[in-house]
């Protein structure tokens, strides 16, 4: 499965959840597969998907799914330690790990060689950390937010992009309405 | 006057309640302040673009944040602050030490130094100077004004308002 796949698969169970969703075609994906108020899109500043999750998820108690990417995570590994000290249990990092930079032309990151996420991030702290091939994706979500804890997932799946139109949203907009849903 | 202790009891008095930082010499004092008052949560950070994407969250999810970070890491930031903070239009207070100004013993600090208030000035962001320890007067009002206008705003406290670097 490519990540478009799996979001069309798992839109079901984000369409309850608080999402910060990564930039640029993850974000593009999301939107057109099932935009919600309930979805943050970055449109800019690669790499921080995470920490705005956890900030968020430190901030309110409802539960919190940064969907980030293999190579935005490795820009900003410095997010991992902090989130392995901190994260609280409504938190939840999926990365999608498709071992590509699937936005500028799906060329490789080290994930898809000898680089291995999962084992960093059990070495930065994160007490729950689990390796979901993509067909199981949206069982182990389910199974992860009935848990109550906070976890990273790296979801293993094949490189790949879906044809979406680009997100013309004001961000002031998105931040708006996303304000106002975390609110009802 | 303890300079820690008004800027922590401003931040509190403005409901600043979720502070991150990158530490600094000069800022030691500031962040144990910080770290001691049960109104703040303080999460230190490993790089400051980090650290806003932290305050980023906080914010949308009802908190008013703040970071604490070295002039230094206006090069790490640029980016951070155009496309997130002032694309979404968040406000953010940045107390900053200013190092590589009056008082500075380490050269290479003089080299962002120099730097520092011309970059803030292209990204249009409000500048204001500590360089007297009474200049933390203004600290609360400045506080009001970054709620007031929804921007990230800097607050660079040179050496000299800290008091020094002791024998150096």
């Amino acid at each position: 499965m490519i990540r478009s796949e799996i979001l069309k698969e798992i839109a079901p169970i984000l369409r309850d959840q608080l999402i910060i969703c990564n930039i640029g075609i993850p974000s593009q994906e999301l939107h057109a597969i099932d935009d919600q108020p309930t979805n943050f899109y970055m449109l800019g500043t690669m790499g921080l998907a995470s920490s705005i999750g956890l900030g968020l998820a430190l901030a309110q108690p409802k539960t919190v799914i940064a969907i980030d990417g293999d190579g935005s995570v490795l820009t900003n590994l410095g997010t991992l330690p902090t989130i392995g000290n901190n994260a609280p249990s409504n938190f939840i990092l999926m990365i999608i790990d498709n071992g590509s930079y699937g936005s500028t032309g799906d060329q490789p990151t080290y994930t898809g060689k000898k680089t291995d996420l999962v084992g960093m991030a059990r070495a930065a702290g994160c007490d729950n950390v689990i390796e979901v091939q993509d067909v199981d994706t949206g069982a182990a979500l389910r199974a992860v937010i009935d848990s109550n804890e906070a976890t990273v997932m790296v979801v293993k799946c094949d490189s790949g992009n879906a044809k979406m139109p680009v997100i013309t949203m004001d961000p002031v907009v998105i931040k708006d309405r996303f304000m106002k849903a975390i609110e009802a | 006057m303890n300079i820690d202790k008004k800027i922590t009891d401003d931040l509190v008095a403005n409901d600043v309640s979720f502070v991150t930082t990158v530490p600094c010499k000069q800022l030691a004092g500031v962040i144990d302040e910080i770290d001691a008052r049960e109104e703040i949560f303080h999460i230190p950070s490993n790089k400051e673009d980090e650290g806003m994407g932290l305050c980023a969250g906080a914010y949308m999810g009802g908190k008013r944040p703040a970071i604490i970070m070295q002039n230094t890491a206006i090069g790490v930031t640029i980016n951070t602050l155009a496309t997130l903070i002032q694309y979404y239009r968040m406000p953010l207070p940045m107390l900053i030490s200013y190092r590589g100004e009056l008082r500075e013993p380490v050269a290479c600090q003089v080299e962002m130094a120099v730097h520092t208030k011309a970059l803030l000035a292209q990204m249009n962001i409000p500048t204001y100077h500590f360089h007297k320890q009474s200049d933390v007067e203004e600290f609360d009002m400045i506080l009001k004004y970054t709620f007031m206008c929804n921007k990230p705003v800097a607050i660079l406290t040179d050496a000299n308002f800290w008091g020094g670097y002791g024998d150096q």
